[in-house]
């Protein structure tokens, strides 16, 4: 087996609030191997978007390291793109082919014509060659973030980070949106790591997720994903109702200790 | 209870497509001639001024008294004179000389203040100090001393100027480099953008609505503050612009050619609002969607 691409290794994150200093994540470890599709999951406070922004260099670890290819990793570099969750992540001022150009040329990767070919293939691929000259103000939500995700791709990082990128766009957006995703992985086979809190994402998307229990955000158990959601032949039940089971069997267990409390 | 269901037919059936009746109302039709005209800013903007100069006119012709308030037609006699003859444009372009220099330099040191804020806590510090102290401050009273300073030359009128632009025009880029979102800040970092190549390629571009509302208020300061620094100027000094020619023909009793003067600083003023800054509007911020 190969190292991995990715490994984070007893990481805990803290962050300051006004008032409190707040453990977002306590000795947190995973690897994520080439190719993965590896979905983070969890209720909100486990800090899965805390430990994505770690991993994108937006945050030192206080504790614990978080090597790429075996080099940590210091800051925010075009190596590991994130699509965010908001649609204001594009550049207003630049059209959809000027905000995958300017990510290409800003951060040194392309220049002049290499750089517009690259992004106009990115921008043919997630169907969107038709707006490439139309400003980000004039998309609907769904299409700008496929121009993220374009725009992520182009730059061929090492690993995409997706921070629950489809959480604001609505129910049938965001099936078709899931359905284009893993089509744009089959024919290109990139490495993202997905953030989302739902169960139903998390099993369509991803083949390893990671569960994460929070206060403060503790790894629960990994579990693989084959998209289809399989029956267990252990317990007779599916993976959505697995994974289910488990996240809600943490909150009882608070509940009572709360109430033995 | 039959009587629902059947008086709307079978169109209401569950599970059934349902074919679109023609529409029998209006898809879409061209706006007549007027409705379109009526829908420019400039039509009913234009149309505005025209009904203001025939009250004036009125108003002037029924008072009768050319030395407190003479007619338009007047006026627009005066301007014409004024420019036949020279002088006034000469005294104009002196004056926008002046501000363009004093404009530039403001322009110049508020960008310096502002990306020295941006970038480190201690320029915040000094920007949110020197604004709080120097905003309130009216660049007018700042005149007596720049003439002792600099002397009775543009030098001092250029110093006001500057004061007059540089805090509100620094202000507005401040609080438009803090109202950039978070997540448009972690893009630049994510290309690996940072020191000044970030601060020119995302956070001018995206605070641009507020240094574009900065530059017009900057503006706007600059050309009263010159108006009346000229004024004042104009009494000790020969070489003076559009103040000094206001001035002069107050002494004078010209009042038709003092309305004229004031007539010269609105059009400016009009014409750079509606003309420079709102192309620089429709090309930058409406084109983007960052503004309506």
């Amino acid at each position: 087996m190969d190292a991995p691409l990715l490994s984070v290794r007893q990481v805990s994150l803290q962050y300051r609030t006004k008032e409190h200093l707040v453990t977002a994540t306590y000795r947190v470890s995973f690897d994520v191997r080439r190719c993965d599709r590896f979905v983070m999951l969890g209720p909100s406070g486990c800090g899965k978007s805390t430990l994505l922004k770690a991993v994108g260099g937006y945050m030192q670890p206080v504790e614990g390291a978080i090597t790429l290819n075996g080099r940590r990793i210091a800051g925010a570099g075009p190596d590991r793109m994130m699509v965010f969750q908001e649609f204001d992540q594009l550049l207003p001022w630049k059209t959809v082919k000027g905000n995958v150009v300017f990510a290409l040329t800003s951060s040194g990767k392309l220049q002049g014509r290499d750089a517009e070919e690259k992004a106009m293939h990115y921008i043919e691929k997630v169907r969107l060659a038709k707006f490439a000259d139309c400003y980000p103000h004039m998309l609907s939500g769904g299409m700008k973030q496929r121009v993220a995700i374009a725009r992520g791709m182009a730059m061929e990082p090492e690993v995409l980070l997706m921070d629950e990128p489809f959480a604001a766009l609505d129910a049938l957006t965001r099936r078709k949106m899931q359905d284009e995703l893993l089509q744009l992985w089959e024919e290109t086979r990139f490495t993202v790591m997905f953030v989302t809190h739902s169960i139903a994402e998390a099993v369509k998307i991803g083949n390893r997720i990671l569960l994460m229990s929070p206060h403060p955000g503790q790894v629960k158990a990994e579990m693989i994903s084959d998209g289809t959601d399989p029956m267990d032949p252990a317990t007779g039940l599916k993976l959505t109702e697995r994974i289910h089971h488990m996240l809600f069997a943490d909150q009882v267990e608070d509940e009572k200790e709360a109430l033995d409390a | 209870m039959p009587s629902n269901l059947e008086m709307h037919g079978a169109s209401y059936a569950p599970n059934q497509v349902t074919k679109p009746e023609p529409v029998q109302a209006i898809v879409s039709k061209p706006l007549t001639l007027g409705e379109r005209l009526w829908n420019r800013g400039e039509v009913r903007k234009g149309l505005l001024l025209v009904v203001l100069a025939a009250i004036w006119q009125v108003y002037a012709m029924r008072l009768d008294n050319p030395l407190l308030f003479p007619t338009f037609t007047s006026t627009v006699e005066a301007l014409w004179e004024g420019v036949a003859s020279g002088g006034l444009l000469s005294k104009t372009w002196h004056s926008i000389q002046i501000l363009l220099v004093g404009y530039t330099i403001g322009l110049a040191l508020a960008a310096l203040l502002a990306v020295f804020a941006i970038t480190t806590r201690v320029g915040a510090d000094l920007l949110e100090t020197l604004t709080s102290m120097f905003n309130p401050l009216p660049a007018i009273a700042l005149l007596p001393l720049a003439l002792i300073w600099f002397g009775l030359g543009n030098l001092s009128i250029v110093f006001v100027l500057v004061h007059s632009v540089l805090w509100a025009v620094a202000l507005n880029t401040h609080s438009g480099f803090m109202s950039v979102s978070t997540t448009l800040r972690m893009v630049g970092r994510n290309y690996g953008l940072s020191g000044l190549s970030y601060v020119g390629k995302i956070l001018i571009p995206a605070a641009f609505p507020s240094i574009l509302s900065g530059l017009k208020i900057g503006w706007a300061f600059a050309w009263r503050t010159l108006i009346a620094a000229e004024l004042v100027f104009g009494v000790a000094s020969g070489s003076g612009g559009l103040g000094w020619f206001i001035y002069e023909n107050k002494n004078q009793l010209e009042i038709p050619s003092v309305f004229a003067g004031l007539f010269s600083v609105i059009l400016i003023g009009l014409l750079v609002e509606n003309v420079i800054f709102r192309q620089l509007e429709a090309r930058t911020v409406r084109r983007w969607g960052m503004q309506h």
